[in-house]
C-alpha cells in the first residue's frame, strides 16, 4: 500500500477548516494560509511523483467503508493538472482575503478550506457517487461565501447560484443511478470503458449536459455567473472562475465524451451552436459593461465556449487545446479578478469610469494588469495562446465555419480587454481619489507574481503541462475514433486525368492542305 | 402456538402497557410532584423495550403470535426501534420545555407510553383488527397530547382539529376494512392475500382505496395533509416533534406492511395511488412552505414533502424499495428530531418562543452553535450532500430507478429543487441577515444532547453508518417479502 497522498490532501484543509471555526481572526488567517501551502507542497510532490507514460490511474486508493459506493480516489494526467490548478490558486485566495475580510474571518476561512477539500475531491474521485457528493457539496460553502461576505445584491445572487446549479445537477443523479444499475459498477474507470446502449446514451448525455452546461456555464444558462461573480468577494470570484467553472469541462471530458461517445457525436452540433452564440453574444455583452467584474465574467463565458468547441472536436489538438484553455483561463481570469480586487480594496467600486490613468500612479500594478490582459486576449508567449490555438486548430479539422465564428470571438476579446485596459490604466487621471491610490504592496506582489510566472511558463514551455495529459487524451481519442465526425471542408480527390491539362487534340483534317 | 411464545413475542408491548398502567396509578396518587420521576421511569421502560426488541432480533426469533394477529419479525423490530428512540428523545426534551410554563404533569409520559404501545401494535399487526386497535390507541393518546398545553388556545384548537379529522380518517379506514373483510371473508393478512389472489372484485378495490386514503391521512400525504400545518403549529413543540417522528414512522411502516402483505398481490391496484400521493406530496409540501413565516408550519410542510420521498420508495414495490423506505425513515427521524429540538431551544430570556423568520434573523451572530446545527439540518432536509439527508433521497431514487420507474424518479428529484428554496431561505435568514431581536436564552443540557446526537447522525459521519443501516434495512425488507 503506497502512501495515501490524495487522502492527506483532503484531510489537511478539512482539519484546518474545522479548526478555523474555533479560533480568532488572525489565527484563522494563519491556519488557512498554512494549510493551503501544505496542500500546495503536497500537490508539487504529487506532480513530481506522477509517472508520465505510466499507468493510466495513479495514486489509487480504495476503501469499502460505505454501502452502495466506495471511497475510491486516483488521478490521471487531466485530474492532476486540475488539482494543481486548485492547490495553486488556494493560497492566493487566502492572501487576497487577508485584509479585505474583517467580519467572521474564521467561518470565511473554513468555507474556503472546505471548498478546497471538495475541489480536490471532485477531481480525484474514482467512484461515480463519490464524485457526485463532492460535486454537489460545493454548493454549500459557495452559497455561504456569496451570501455572507458578498456585495449589496448578494442574496439574489446566492439564491440564483444555488438553485440554478442544483436544478442542473439533480437530473444527473438519476442518470448516474441508471448507469450504475445498467453497468453494475460505480467505478469511473470501468464506466469509461462500458458501452451503454445507443438509444439510452442520448438521455444520459442530456442529463449530464444539464449539469455541466450550467456549471460551465454555456449560453443560455450562463446568467447565474455574472451575478455570482459580481456579488462574491474577490477570492470567491477567483475560485469560481479559476476552478469551479472547470468542473463543467472536466465533466465533459471525464463523463460525457468517454461514456456516451455516440450521443456526443450526435449532439455535437448542439454544443457547436450554443458555443458559437456564446462566443459572439457574450463578447459583445462584455464590450458594453460598466462593471469590471461583470466584464471579466462575460469574458469567462466566451472563453469556456472555446473549451467546449475544442472538446467536441474529437481529436487530439482539440482536446489538448480545451484542457490548456481551461488551465490558462483558470490562471488568467483568476488573476484578472485579483487585479480588480486590488483596486476595489482601495476605492471600493468596480465601476470602470471611476478609474483612469492608473499606469501613472500604480506602474507595477499596471504592468501586471497588462500582462494578464494580454494573456486573456491570447497573445503568443502567454498561456491562453497555446490553448486557444490548439483548440481552434482542432476544430478546424472538423468544421471551418465553427472555426471562423469562434476566431471572431478572439478578435472581439481583444476589443473588450484592450478597451477595458485603456479606460482603467491609460488616459488622464480624471479622478483625484483614484490618482492617489498607492501601488502594490508586498502581499499583492506575492499574489500576482506567482500567477504571472505560471502564465509565462505555460505560454513559453507548454510541454510541462501537456506531457502528463498526453497519454490520457490519446486514450480518449482512441475511444472516440469510431464516431469522430468527418472534416467538412476536406478536399475531394478527383479521378486523375489521362492527359495533361494543356493538351490540345491534334487535328488531322487540314493537314497538308496548303 | 403456545401462549408462552405469544407472550414472549409481544413482550415489549406488554412491558410498556404494564409500565404505563403502574405509572398512571403513581401519577394519580402523587400528582404533579413526581412528574419528573415518572418521566425517568417511562424513559427507562422504553429503553427496556428497546433492548428487549434487540434481543429478539439477535436471537433470530421471529414468528406470529396469538394465532396470526401479531407478527414479530425483522421489519417490526426495525420500525419499533425507531419509534422507541424517537419517543425517548421526545420525552427527554419535554420536562424542561413544559416546566418553563409550569404545565408539566405526569400524564405526559404515561400518554407517550400508551402511544408507544399503540405504535408497536401498528407495525406488528397482521390482522385488520389488531391494526385498528393499535392505530386507535396511538391516535387517541395523540389527540390528548396535542392539546396538552391546556391554557393555550392554539393547543386546544390543534387537539380538537386533530381529533375531528383523525376520527374521520379512522372512519374511512374502518369502512375500507369492512369492505375488504366483506369481499375476502377474513381479517387476517395472509387470508386476505390468498382470497384476493384468486378473485379481486371491484368492491374490494374500493376497500383498498379507502384503507389507503385513511392511512394517507395518518402519514399526512397529499391530498389528506390539510390538518398537518395547523396541528403542528398549535401543538406544544415537543409534541410536534413527536408527531412528526414516531407516529409517522409507525404509520408508514403499517402502510408498507399492508401494501406488501394483504394487498401484495394487487400491486397495480395501489401503485398508481402511491405514485400520485408521492409526487403531489413533494410538490405541495414544497410550494406550501414557500410562503410560510412560522417556523413550525414550515417544518410541517417539510414533513409533507419528506413523506412524498418515502412514498417513492414504496411505489417501487420491490424489496429494495421497502429497504429504502426504512433507511429514509431512519434518517428522517433524526432530521426531524434535530430540527424540532432546535426550534424548542429558540426561546428568548422571557421564555417566549422565537417562532418566525423575523425572530431568528442573524441567529448566526447571536447563537452561532445553534445556527450551525440548524444549517446542517436544513441542508440535510434539502438533500444536499455531503449531509446524510442526501443518502435517504439517494436510496429511494435508486430503488425507483431499479424498478424501472425512471420518469417518477426524474420528476420527483426535479421537484425537490423547489423544496430546496425554503430550506436555503432558512439558512439565508440565519446567516445573511442582521439580527433584529436579542438571541435565544441558554438552552438546557438535555436539549443540547438530543440536538448534538441528531447532528452527529446527519453529519457526513453518518455515511459510516450506511453498511450497517443498509444491512439491517435489507433484512427487515426481506422479512416483509418472505412472509408475504
Amino acid at each position: 500500500m503506497e502512501f495515501p497522498i490524495l487522502s492527506l490532501m483532503l484531510a489537511v484543509p478539512l482539519v484546518a477548516a474545522i479548526a478555523c471555526l474555533f479560533v480568532n481572526a488572525s489565527t484563522a488567517r494563519m491556519a488557512a494560509l498554512l494549510a493551503t501551502l501544505i496542500d500546495l507542497a503536497l500537490g508539487v510532490l504529487l506532480w513530481l511523483n506522477y509517472d508520465i507514460g505510466g499507468a493510466q490511474w495513479q495514486f489509487t486508493e480504495r476503501a469499502q467503508i460505505f454501502a452502495g459506493f466506495q471511497y475510491a480516489l486516483g488521478i490521471d494526467g487531466i485530474a492532476l493538472m486540475l488539482i494543481m490548478l486548485s492547490v495553486f490558486l488556494m493560497p492566493i485566495c487566502i492572501l487576497a482575503s487577508w485584509d479585505s475580510i474583517t467580519k467572521r474571518v474564521g467561518e470565511y476561512m473554513a468555507a474556503f478550506l472546505l471548498m478546497e477539500v471538495l475541489m480536490i475531491g471532485v477531481f480525484a474521485a474514482q467512484d461515480l457517487f463519490l464524485f457526485y457528493i463532492f460535486f454537489e457539496a460545493g454548493l454549500i460553502p459557495m452559497y455561504l461565501i456569496i451570501g455572507v461576505w458578498g456585495g449589496d445584491n448578494r442574496i439574489y445572487a446566492s439564491y440564483k447560484f444555488f438553485l440554478y446549479t442544483l436544478l442542473g445537477s439533480v437530473l444527473m443523479l438519476i442518470a448516474m443511478l441508471w448507469m450504475v444499475n445498467e453497468a453494475g459498477t460505480t467505478e469511473i474507470p470501468a464506466l469509461m470503458q462500458y458501452d451503454f446502449p445507443v438509444d439510452a446514451q442520448l438521455w444520459l448525455w442530456l442529463a449530464f449536459f444539464a449539469s455541466f452546461a450550467v456549471k460551465m456555464p454555456m449560453w443560455p444558462v450562463h446568467t447565474w455567473l455574472p451575478d455570482a461573480h459580481v456579488q462574491a468577494p474577490t477570492a470567491g470570484s477567483v475560485i469560481l472562475a479559476g476552478v469551479l467553472l472547470k468542473l463543467g469541462g472536466y465533466g465533459f471530458i471525464r463523463f460525457s465524451l468517454p461514456m456516451f461517445p455516440d450521443a456526443s457525436a450526435d449532439l455535437a452540433w448542439v454544443i457547436f451552436a450554443l458555443s458559437m452564440v456564446a462566443v459572439i453574444y457574450t463578447s459583445l455583452v462584455a464590450l458594453v459593461q460598466e462593471d469590471m467584474k461583470k466584464l471579466i465574467a462575460y469574458s469567462s463565458v466566451a472563453h469556456m465556449a472555446i473549451v467546449t468547441v475544442g472538446l467536441f472536436a474529437f481529436n487530439v489538438q482539440g482536446l489538448e487545446g480545451a484542457m490548456m484553455v481551461m488551465l490558462g483561463h483558470g490562471l488568467v481570469s483568476g488573476a484578472l479578478f485579483l487585479c480588480v480586487g486590488v483596486i476595489y480594496d482601495r476605492l471600493h467600486t468596480r465601476e470602470i469610469a471611476r478609474y483612469g490613468g492608473l499606469s501613472i500612479n500604480m506602474p507595477k500594478y499596471a504592468l501586471f494588469f497588462l500582462l494578464f490582459t494580454m494573456a486573456s486576449i491570447g497573445l503568443p508567449g502567454t498561456s491562453n495562446f497555446v490553448g486557444e490555438f490548439l483548440a481552434l486548430a482542432g476544430i478546424y479539422e472538423v468544421s471551418t465555419f465553427v472555426t471562423l465564428v469562434c476566431t471572431t470571438g478572439i478578435i472581439l476579446g481583444a476589443g473588450y480587454m484592450l478597451y477595458l485596459y485603456r479606460r482603467v490604466a491609460f488616459g488622464l487621471q480624471k479622478n483625484a481619489d483614484a490618482a492617489a491610490m498607492p501601488d502594490l504592496n508586498a502581499r499583492e506582489w506575492a499574489m500576482l507574481a506567482p500567477i504571472a510566472a505560471a502564465v509565462l511558463w505555460m505560454g513559453i514551455y507548454p510541454e510541462s503541462f501537456l506531457a502528463p495529459m498526453r497519454q490520457d487524451i490519446a486514450a480518449l481519442e482512441t475511444r472516440l475514433a469510431s464516431v469522430a465526425p468527418r472534416y467538412d471542408s476536406a478536399l475531394e480527390v478527383g479521378a486523375p486525368r489521362t492527359q495533361a491539362a494543356n493538351y490540345v487534340e491534334p487535328s488531322h483534317e487540314g493537314e497538308g492542305e496548303h | 402456538m403456545s401462549y408462552s411464545t405469544s407472550l414472549y413475542l409481544t413482550g415489549a408491548e406488554i412491558g410498556l402497557s404494564l409500565a404505563g398502567l403502574v405509572l398512571l396509578l403513581v401519577t394519580a396518587w402523587t400528582g404533579e410532584k413526581a412528574a419528573r420521576a415518572i418521566t425517568i421511569a417511562a424513559v427507562a421502560a422504553l429503553f427496556g423495550a428497546l433492548s428487549f426488541n434487540f434481543s429478539l432480533f439477535d436471537d433470530g426469533v421471529a414468528g406470529s403470535a396469538f394465532g396470526g394477529l401479531f407478527l414479530a419479525d425483522g421489519f417490526a423490530v426495525f420500525a419499533k426501534s425507531l419509534v422507541y428512540v424517537a419517543t425517548i428523545a421526545c420525552l427527554i426534551v419535554a420536562p424542561r420545555y413544559f416546566d418553563a410554563r409550569g404545565e408539566y404533569r405526569g400524564e405526559y409520559p404515561v400518554l407517550m407510553l400508551f402511544n408507544a404501545v399503540g405504535m408497536g401494535m401498528m407495525v406488528s399487526a397482521t390482522d385488520l383488527m389488531t391494526l385498528y386497535i393499535g392505530l386507535e390507541m396511538s391516535s387517541l393518546s395523540s389527540y390528548v397530547l396535542a392539546s396538552f398545553a391546556r391554557r393555550d388556545d392554539r393547543s386546544s384548537e390543534a387537539g380538537l382539529k386533530y381529533f375531528v379529522l383523525g376520527a374521520l380518517a379512522s372512519g374511512i379506514i374502518l369502512y375500507g376494512v369492512s369492505l375488504v373483510y366483506g369481499f375476502s371473508g377474513t381479517t387476517n393478512y395472509e387470508g386476505i392475500r390468498a382470497a384476493f389472489s384468486s378473485d379481486f372484485p371491484t368492491g374490494a378495490m374500493f376497500g383498498v382505496v379507502f384503507v389507503l386514503a385513511g392511512l394517507a391521512f395518518k402519514i399526512s400525504a397529499v391530498p389528506f395533509h390539510m390538518w398537518t400545518p395547523d396541528v403542528y403549529e398549535g401543538a406544544p413543540t415537543p409534541v410536534t416533534a413527536f408527531f412528526a417522528s414516531a407516529p409517522k414512522v409507525a404509520a408508514v411502516a403499517m402502510l408498507v406492511r399492508m401494501a406488501t402483505g394483504p394487498f401484495g398481490g394487487q400491486v397495480e391496484a395501489w401503485q398508481q395511488i402511491v405514485i400520485f400521493a408521492a409526487l403531489a406530496s413533494i410538490v405541495v409540501g414544497a410550494l406550501g412552505a414557500i410562503g410560510q413565516q412560522n417556523l413550525k408550519r414550515l417544518l410541517a410542510y417539510s414533513s409533507i414533502n419528506n413523506v412524498g420521498f418515502i412514498l417513492i420508495g414504496l411505489a417501487a414495490a420491490t424489496p429494495e424499495g421497502m429497504s429504502a423506505v426504512l433507511v429514509y425513515l431512519f434518517i428522517y427521524v433524526f432530521m426531524t428530531l434535530g430540527s424540532f429540538v432546535a426550534l424548542l431551544m429558540l426561546r428568548d430570556a422571557d421564555g417566549k418562543a422565537l417562532a418566525t423568520f423575523d425572530d431568528i434573523s442573524g441567529l448566526s451572530t447571536t447563537s452561532p452553535a445553534l445556527a450551525w446545527c440548524l444549517l446542517a439540518m436544513m441542508f440535510s432536509l434539502a438533500g444536499i450532500p455531503p449531509l446524510f439527508g442526501f443518502w435517504g433521497k439517494f436510496v429511494v431514487f435508486q430503488a425507483a430507478v431499479q424498478a424501472d420507474m425512471v420518469a417518477l424518479a426524474a420528476i420527483g428529484i426535479a421537484a425537490s429543487v423547489i423544496g430546496a428554496f425554503y430550506y436555503i431561505k432558512f439558512v439565508k435568514v440565519m446567516f445573511f441577515d442582521e439580527p433584529k431581536v436579542a438571541g435565544p436564552a441558554k438552552a438546557p443540557v438535555s436539549h443540547w444532547v438530543v440536538l448534538g446526537l441528531s447532528v452527529l447522525v446527519i453529519s457526513p459521519l453518518g455515511y459510516l453508518l450506511t453498511p450497517w443501516l443498509g444491512n439491517l434495512a435489507d433484512l427487515a425488507a426481506q422479512a416483509l417479502f418472505y412472509a408475504a
